[in-house]
This record gives structure tokens, sequence and C-alpha cells, in this order.
């Protein structure tokens, strides 16, 4: 055989292998990598609550718990009442501040949903020792932080059968985005180029808060 | 003689003068070119310089290449009184330092909620579970022997990026301004492949990402958009994720808020509503002037920002110079960008240099003269959907001065008679 025609021969047998692997890959067949999820892998990580109590895991806890709790492992950060010790997070207070020029966003005042309490203090609170809470002092802590918020009663008692029962104030402030209509007037595919307005004058300054390098000494301009 | 071009250039930037008025103030009359001090030789070429003698480090003397000593600046800079500590914080990209289009993996900016994870690739997992016909687990070998490989280069911008300066201008320096995004390729594969691969069941309709990291980021992300361009990367610029950017795994959600990016991703849930988890509840939604708030504001809309001149980068010569900045858009890629020097009355259109690719960052650049006049410098970028990057003004209109994210205003810099640049507002 020719080095040529001997090429020729090994490009077509290539060919045909690589025909044949590409369909294995095609369309809706599976590759076959990975494996399926055990029920115990899932429990592990799988702590997602909804608002409509779809992720809750049994239990219960009330105020009173969650306050003991909430002193000896939340307050040092988020402050006795949830009003927030130093820049640490506000937990409480702040309704009727949303249209100041002070909002308070906490979850009494701004949250739509009790379910995002309980989802997030129990994956990710107390900051630096997450997961460590059982469910029953999750119920607790959550029962706790809406109580701070004059959203349920001093004896109340939180668990994954009354949840749904617990309804935020805020929720119906909440609407999906709306700016391709309400900031429709954005879309302008002539802007103006050319004397467009009739003054510019400087309106604010920057606070210089140091936060720029050298900006002790000013450039030099040769 | 005058290249076609060269002629071409003169005109425009003789209307352009014309335009702003500025033709007789002589704002880009050509300096002459500076001789050497009083004509005495420069001792840069008289001496001969250490490393000109002596023999450098060896090879390997850095096994993983560092920048020059004497770009120690260029880093990574905070604001320490915007949080509480370290662990939940921000650090900014030095954009006045970068030039093109793409960001240094070391350079981009970091959003942690609980610190830096640091991840095991052998004890990493991502598991699909929820409305699919199989719950299923996969590791970093599996995900990396999957076919249909991909690299993408994506913006990704904070959606509180500028989130300071809607009640006016506050912080100096565009690291500080609008250091929050930064433009990275990332090779991985789509997310819907593996979506297909566990099939997702038909009332599925949304998926939760969640982060393996001590806060257990989790954000909701509707269906469509994860099957039509959201991808699973492990690796950005070429090499491995970085710890800060989510190593070993992180989702790439392109266009919409980098909040979203899950990084650390160990886990996509998918469900038939979204799980309003905290991060797009208590955080990430719009609060408007009226009390009401927008929620599920995923997309960034247009932004540019002039980077030189700008606070941290005074203009330090007369004569010729360069500026330039960035633009992005989550609707799709910059189409035009338009530089202003008189706060926004008359705008030239800039030149773009490098790829405008649809989510990705464009680079923009407008050659001038200076004769050591005030600017204010302004950059109003549009993107292939019409859109038009709007004053900070003009978003106030509709959205008050409480919303904190998406604050895509345009931008302005006072530059002074002595090349030094502020953050200001105009009328
Ligand atoms: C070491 C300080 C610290 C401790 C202790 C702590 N937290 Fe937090 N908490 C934080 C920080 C920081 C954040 C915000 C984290 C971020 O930025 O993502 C936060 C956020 C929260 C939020 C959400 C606030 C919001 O408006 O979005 C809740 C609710 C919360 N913590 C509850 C708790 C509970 C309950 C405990 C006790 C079990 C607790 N925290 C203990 C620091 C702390």
């Amino acid at each position: 055989m020719s080095k040529s025609a001997k090429f020729i021969a090994i490009a077509a047998a290539a060919t045909i292998a690589f025909a044949v692997a590409p369909a294995l890959s095609q369309g809706k067949k599976k590759s076959g990598l990975g494996r399926v999820a055990l029920p115990e892998e899932i429990a592990a990580w799988d702590t997602d609550v909804r608002p409509d109590g779809a992720g809750l895991p049994p239990g219960k806890g009330s105020v009173k718990e969650g306050e003991a709790l909430f002193q000896e492992q939340c307050a040092a950060c988020h402050g006795e009442f949830g009003e927030g010790a130093g820049r640490w997070p506000v937990l409480a207070g702040g309704q009727g501040s949303l249209k100041s020029e002070g909002p308070e966003k906490t979850v009494g005042s701004f949250w739509p949903y009790a379910s995002t309490t309980f989802d997030y203090i129990r994956r990710a609170m107390p900051f630096g020792n997450a997961q460590s809470l059982t469910p029953d002092q999750v119920y607790a802590l959550t029962a706790y932080v809406l109580q701070l918020n004059d959203l349920v009663k001093e004896d109340f008692v939180l668990s994954r059968e009354n949840f749904a029962s617990v309804k935020l104030p805020n929720e119906k402030n909440f609407y999906d985005d709306d700016r391709e209509v309400s900031e429709k007037h954005f879309w302008n595919k002539k802007p103006c180029m050319t004397n467009c307005k009739v003054e510019v004058k400087v309106t604010g300054h920057a606070r210089v808060l140091d936060v720029t390098p050298d900006s002790k000494t000013g450039p030099k301009v040769d | 003689m005058m290249s076609e071009k060269k002629a071409h250039d003169a005109l425009d930037r003789r209307s352009f003068l014309r335009a702003s008025g500025l033709a007789g103030a002589g704002l880009f009359a050509t300096s002459a070119p500076v001789l050497s001090q009083q004509g005495k030789p420069d001792p840069a070429i008289t001496d001969v310089q250490d490393w000109a003698r002596n023999l450098g480090p060896g090879v390997v003397s850095s096994p993983y290449g560092k920048p020059s000593e004497f770009e120690k600046h260029v880093i990574r800079r905070d604001v320490e009184w915007l949080t509480a500590g370290k662990e939940s914080s921000v650090s900014f990209t030095p954009l006045h330092e970068l030039d093109g289009v793409i960001t240094p993996n070391g350079l981009c900016f970091e959003r942690h909620h609980s610190g830096i994870a640091h991840v095991d690739p052998a004890k990493h997992r991502l598991m699909l579970n929820g409305l699919l016909d199989r719950q299923m687990v996969f590791t970093m070998d599996d995900l990396k022997r999957f076919p249909g490989r991909q690299n993408r280069a994506y913006f990704l911008e904070c959606a509180a990026n500028s989130g300071m300066e809607w009640r006016g201008a506050q912080l100096n320096g565009c690291q500080f301004t609008h250091g929050m995004v930064h433009n990275v390729w990332y090779t991985g594969i789509p997310l819907k492949t593996l979506l297909d691969e566990a099939g997702v069941k038909t009332n599925g309709k949304w998926i939760l990402a969640e982060g393996a990291d001590s806060s257990g980021m989790t954000r909701s992300i509707p269906l469509d958009k994860a099957m039509k361009d959201c991808m699973v990367a492990w690796a950005m610029n070429g090499e491995a994720l970085r710890p800060e950017q989510g190593y070993p795994l992180r989702l790439v959600v392109p266009g919409w808020e980098g909040n979203m990016w899950v990084k650390w991703l160990r886990r996509i849930e998918v469900g038939d509503q979204p799980w309003h988890a905290r991060e797009e509840t208590s955080k990430y939604t719009d609060l408007l002037a009226d009390g009401r708030s927008r929620r599920f504001t995923w997309i960034m809309d247009a932004k540019s920002v002039i980077t030189n001149p700008s606070p941290q980068a005074p203009l330090k010569h007369k004569g010729p110079n360069v500026l330039t900045g960035i633009a992005w858009s989550g609707r799709g890629s910059i189409t035009r960008v338009d530089v202003s020097i008189d706060g926004g009355k008359n705008w030239r259109t800039a030149r773009m240099d490098g790829p405008s690719m649809p989510l990705s960052m464009a680079r923009f650049y407008v050659d001038f003269d200076w004769n050591g006049q005030e600017l204010l410098l302004q950059s109003r970028a549009m993107d292939s959907s019409g859109y038009v990057q709007p004053t900070k003004n003009d978003l106030r209109q509709v959205r008050g001065t409480n919303s904190i994210y998406h604050n895509n205003g345009i931008q302005t810099w006072l530059v002074r008679a002595n090349g030094e640049a502020e953050n200001v507002e105009v009328s």
C-alpha cells in the first residue's frame, strides 16, 4: 500500500470511530455519569423551606425557649431584643420606616415570609457555627424573632403544623420585576448628542472618606 | 500626507469641539513635545541600571508567577466601615489599574457571606434533587467527563455595585463606586446537560442553587434561565477557580446579578415554585420610594464607567491623553458608548477596541489632548436591546433613593486643573 493510501485507510477508520461515539451522547441519551443520591444524603443537605411550609422538619419550639437560646447564642451580635449590637444586623423593629430616609428592613418590617427566617437560621446561624441547631431550637428561635417583632404572642409555640398560619405584614408589598414597563423610557434608540442641557451645575461632591490611596497629596501635572 | 483615517479623526475632533462650544478654548490644542529636563541627559539612559548589569532570579524562582513588585498597589481593597466584619463583606476590583476586557483572577472582587470556604475537591459533591426522574450526585471527576464542555466570557456584577451612591456622590474612586464587577472566561458544562441527565419532571419550573460554604447561600432561578445559558464552571481564565470565586465549582448565570452565581456549588434542587430564600427577600429586593419593593430583579442593566481618568487615576500630563473605560449589559452586547466632557451637555461616540460579546465587558477609548481645563467626564452605554444607560437622576425619578441595588446611573468625574479627579453629581 502506498503511503497516501495507508493514510486514507487510517483516516477512514478514524471517521467511523468518531461517527459512532457522538451518537452515544446525543439527544436525550444519558452519559451514565454520576450516581443516584441516597435518601439520607438528600435529607442531610435538603433543608430548604418554602413559604407554604414545604420542607419544614417535624418539631416545635416556644417563644420562651427561643428567648433563652437567643440570649445565649445570638444576642452578642443581634442584641438582646434583636436591635443589633454595633453594626451587626438588626432583626426587629423598623415597622413603618420603609418610606423614610432611613428604612430599617427587618423580619417584622420588611420580610415577606416567616419561612425565610426558619430556613436561614437553620442553614447559616449562629454566624461561625452554622448547622449546629436542632429543628426544635430553630422553631424556638424563629418564634422568638417573630415575637420580638410583635407578630406572635409571648406564649406562642411554633410548630410544623401551625407554621403556615404566621403571615408577615409586608408580603403584599413585593411585586415582580417590571423594569421593562415602568422604565420603558430608558429604551431610546436616539439619545441626545448635542446641547442636551441648558446648563450643567455640580450638585454634589463625594464626601472624601480617605479610602483613596495617596489622597493626601495632589497629583503633579507637567 | 495625512491618511484618510487620520483626517477623519481630526474632523471628528473638530466637530466634537464645536458642538461642545470649546473649540476656541483650545482644550484639545496639541502641546509641544516635552524636552528632557533642560537638555540634560536622562540618567535612566546614561546610568547602567542594576537589571542591566546583574543576573536576575532564575526560572521557577516564582513557581506560580506574580505581578511585578512595582505593581504592588494594584490590589483589591475594601471599605471597612461598610460591614461589621470581614467574613461577610466585599472587596473591590481595581478597575483604574486594568485594561482590556478580562479581569485577572487575583483581582476579581470578592463578596462572601461567611468567609472563603476552602473546599477539598476530592470531597466536593454536586447533588441534583427535587422534581427529577433521578436524584443524583456527581463528583468533580464526573463533571469533567461530561461531553459538551464550553468556554464563555461573561461579566459578573454584584447587584449592590454603586449601591452607596443612591443618595449622592460618596466614594472617591471607581474601584469603590464600580469595582464590584469582573469579566472572566469560564470553562465548564451547561447546567442543562446535568438537568437533562437527571430528567426534569414536567412540573419543574424553578431551580434552587445552594453553596457548600457556611452561609449555605441559596437562590431561586427560573428553570428557563437554567436551561438557556447557565453553566456549571470549574475554571476561570484558563485555570481552576480561585477559592474566593467558589473553588472547585460555581454557577454561572450570564447577565444576572452576581449573588445568583452561587460559589462552592453543591446542590441544585428542582421545584415548582421559588423558595424566597433570605437573599431574594431580605436582600436583593429593591425598595422603592412608595415603600413597595421589586423582587426578582435579576438582570443587570447596561452600565459603563470611565476608569481613567478617575479619582484614583488623575491626569498627570497636558497634551495627549487616553481616556478609557468599560461597559457591560445583562441584556445583550454593548453596541455603543458615548462620552461627554461637559457633564452630559454634548456627547461623542467613543472608540471600542476588543471584542464586544453578549453579556461580556467591552472596552472603550477616547484619545484626546488636555490643556488643563476642568472636565466633567461621563460615559453612557447602549446595548443591543436598545437600552440607554440613564442618568442617576432619571433612575431616582423612578426608584427613589432607598433601593440599594441596581444603580446603573451615569457616573460623573470632575477633573480639576491640577489633574485631580473627584466623584461628583451634576444637574
Ligand atoms: C457572630 C455574630 C452573630 C451571631 C452570634 C449570630 N448572628 Fe445572625 N447574623 C450575623 C451576620 C453577620 C449576619 C449577616 C450575614 C450576611 O451578611 O450574609 C446575620 C444575619 C442574621 C439574620 C438575617 C438578617 C437579615 O436581615 O437578613 C437572622 C434572622 C439571624 N442572623 C439570626 C440569628 C440567630 C437566630 C442567631 C443565634 C442562633 C444568630 N443570628 C447569631 C451575625 C451573627
